[in-house]
């Protein structure tokens, strides 16, 4: 389920304090901004990107994938001279890119890496690639790992390097068989050069890869339920804390990461932080695989600046809406766990988090499913209930019983069958599960449920009404 | 009085609800083991040679002290060389890992891809969630059981194909899609589907990915974006390097 679900409870008290001057005591004055702060944003409109500003340059498999064609596109240039630099001008650099964490919470990813540094007490430490793409609507780990594996394979190494991590595990979902092999031969590949393995590129520094399938749980893409999974146990979220960075894998210290975060940190620090800063607004920087469903001519993957007008993506790359724009019904814009947003909202929705943030949903993975105005939209959010209901770990009461019980009101929903009144207690009980639970799946089932009563109210009231009126008819009758 | 025929009137008519219950997992296999003829613990299970190197193969990545890691490789490995995964592999596992066989048992309930009974050479797992399900998966689906005529969960009784339904596999722009085995069939239309299950059943294999002409995830028709050959090495690259 990628990370979307990670809540901002991720920080301990004294991160917390990193984030912004929050507490009063110790309020630090600079006269210029601290070390790290991505350069402001002078530009006002997003979009379209330039092909040569493209990080993902065999997103679509046109060219070879493995090492020789990766060599030939740029990949693995000057790794070494990167890792020399040190782990404290890779964190540096990533933090000014303003690079946030691209599976769905949107974490600073320098901060989160910077998490990691810290006196060695003799355990060591692990990186751990986040490949258990299950958001429905998203899909866009599976092209870089089968297209442009190697990205990855670097990311690991420049990621694992900063933190003075030992070793990378890539948990890659088991339905990805074809994607795993292709990831296995790279980094095989990248073995056979020494571009990993013992003093991994020339650099002195000792870097293992390793791959690891899963075998069907959306919920092992919550970090900790992910950790449990690759110590080979059942899926389920450990409390926090102790966090990850404390306690991860093994009894270490541990970073679960994004596959889209970690691979294009290589081509961050090869052009500069500054240059990744300067797409998108201020907080929101750099590029984005954006994945368009559903309802849409043209249904596809495209990697695109970060604050791109909604309407302005979906015509351009996916050839509009079917049935034209004034069709459109509503948009989910960030995968399955985001609230649901009509097309009054959608006019002018800008797609990224603080845009998203706005409009009271958010970007999550960048998965967006399109619904025109042929849709059962009922049936639609029913559906991914069902699919929530499904991927319960079953360990917290309210997301195991709750979910169930929004099913079935759902499904009633969908016929009409049941009272007005009952809409106000779904939305009670979805505020029941929201913020009850281990882990976030159980935000992410409340959240579009509460998307749809917010817009599509008056909708499910009508459908009431018919579903009664007819039954009457039959009574009598 | 409410006689239980009025009652069943009443129901069918949608005036009467189930009452709330604790839910049962929906899972598509049964969660507790019966011994059955073909899945008992006499049944004998050993990895094949070429297998027992994959074994070490996999034991070698983890730490030491920390081989339960390889639990769900070498379950899917058993998976695979028996074609299901009866409960003497899990206890080869078990074994193989020095764990109680509980530990064992309750990862392989809890995947969905650990399949626990006999299954059809060919595993059709057509996707329904939303994504797939806008884009007309109900009508792949029912061209599936008419072919086949099977239902969701069933074998056919050559033992060709099981057909089951699954949530997200991770295609969404390239919906509708079917997993059969390990290979996506994407884009489908139901003449599509028709198609691979007549290749499948005369032993043919038929050609996996997008089925609609293009290569994977990229708009259909002219390119929108990577119009442009990538740059070489060493484009943009910062000077300090």
């Amino acid at each position: 389920m990628a990370n979307v679900l990670i809540r901002f409870s991720y920080l301990t008290k004294n991160q917390i304090g990193a984030l912004g001057p929050i507490s009063c005591s110790h309020v630090q004055h600079y006269s210029s901004p601290p070390p790290g702060t991505p350069p402001p944003q002078t530009k006002t409109k997003f979009g379209p990107l330039a092909d040569q500003d493209r990080i993902f340059t065999n997103l679509y498999g046109k060219h070879d994938w493995r090492l020789k064609g990766a060599l030939k596109r740029g990949d693995w240039y000057k790794t070494k001279e990167i890792i020399c630099k040190g782990a404290d001008w890779i964190i540096n650099e990533i933090k000014v890119s303003g690079l946030r964490g691209r599976g769905g919470a949107g974490f600073p990813s320098g901060m989160k890496w910077s998490f990691m540094v810290k006196p060695d007490d003799g355990r060591p430490k692990y990186l751990v690639i986040n490949a258990d793409e299950g958001e429905p609507g998203t899909c866009k780990d599976r092209d870089i790992m089968r297209h442009d594996p190697h990205k990855l394979v670097e990311g690991c190494l420049l990621a694992g390097s900063a933190m003075g991590a030992k070793a990378a595990y890539i948990y890659i979902r088991g339905e990805f068989y074809n994607e795993a092999s292709n990831m296995q031969v790279a980094i095989a590949e990248a073995y056979q050069a020494g571009l990993l393995g013992k003093n991994a590129c020339g650099s002195g520094y000792d870097f293992d890869v390793f791959m690891h399938r899963g075998a069907g749980a959306y919920i092992c893409g919550e970090e900790t339920a992910l950790i449990e999974s690759l110590e080979g146990k059942q899926g389920k979220p450990r409390l926090k804390p102790p966090f990850p960075a404390d306690v991860g894998v093994f009894g270490c210290p541990t970073t679960v990461t994004n596959v889209e975060t970690v691979a294009v940190a290589p081509t961050i620090l090869r052009r500069g932080g500054a240059w990744f800063a300067s797409f998108g607004r201020t907080r929101n920087s750099g590029t984005k695989l954006f994945n368009i469903s559903g309802h849409i001519v043209n249904p596809c993957t495209v990697e695109e600046e970060m604050s791109i007008p909604l309407r302005e993506l979906i015509d351009m790359h996916a050839g509009g809406v079917t049935g034209g724009w004034d069709n459109l019904l509503a948009i989910i814009p960030g995968g399955s766990s985001t609230p649901l947003i009509p097309k009054s909202v959608c006019d002018d929705a800008i797609m990224d988090f603080d845009g998203l943030v706005a409009c009271q949903t958010s970007l999550g993975t960048a998965a967006i499913i399109v619904m025109n105005k042929q849709t059962d939209i009922v049936k639609a959010i029913a559906r991914l209930i069902m699919f929530y209901k499904h991927e319960s770990c079953g360990q917290c009461t309210p997301c195991r019983e709750g979910i169930s019980w929004m099913n079935k009101m759902m499904y009633r929903f969908v016929d009409g069958n049941a009272r007005p009144d009952e809409i106000d207690m779904l939305w009670e009980l979805s505020k029941q599960i929201e913020g009850h639970t281990i882990c976030a799946l159980g935000d992410g089932a409340a959240w579009p449920v509460q998307g749809l009563i917010r817009h599509f109210r008056p909708e499910l009231e009508m459908r009431m009404q018919k579903f009664h009126q007819q039954n009457q008819q039959k009574m009598t009758n | 009085m409410i006689t239980l025929k009025n009652l069943t009137r009443f129901w069918q008519k949608g005036l009467v609800r189930n009452l709330q219950t604790s839910s049962v997992l929906q899972h598509d296999a049964l969660f507790v083991h019966r011994d059955t003829a073909e899945d008992n613990p006499d049944i004998k299970f050993e990895f094949t040679p070429e297998n027992l190197k994959r074994v070490d193969a996999i034991l070698s990545i983890y730490p030491e002290g920390h081989k339960r890691a390889a639990m769900i490789p070498l379950l899917d490995l058993a998976q695979r060389q028996y074609g299901w995964l009866p409960l003497s592999a899990m206890h080869t596992v078990a074994d193989i890992l020095c764990l109680p066989r509980m530990r064992v048992y309750e990862v392989a309930t809890f995947y969905t891809m650990f399949i626990r009974k006999p299954i059809g050479k060919y595993h059709l797992q057509i996707c329904t969630t939303t994504p797939c399900w806008l884009r007309g998966s109900d009508d792949i689906l029912s061209a599936i059981k008419t072919q086949l005529k099977i239902n969701v969960g069933d074998t056919t009784c050559d033992k060709m194909f099981s057909l089951s339904e699954v949530e997200c596999l991770g295609a969404c722009v390239n919906a509708p899609m079917v997993q059969i085995n390990d290979d996506y069939y994407e884009d489908l239309t139901t003449n599509d589907m028709v198609e691979i299950l007549h290749d499948l059943k005369c032993g043919k294999k038929p050609r996996a990915g997008p089925r609609n002409g293009r290569y994977a995830s990229e708009p259909l028709g002219q390119p929108t974006s990577l119009k442009s050959d990538p740059p070489s090495p060493g484009f943009g690259v910062r000077s300090d390097l």
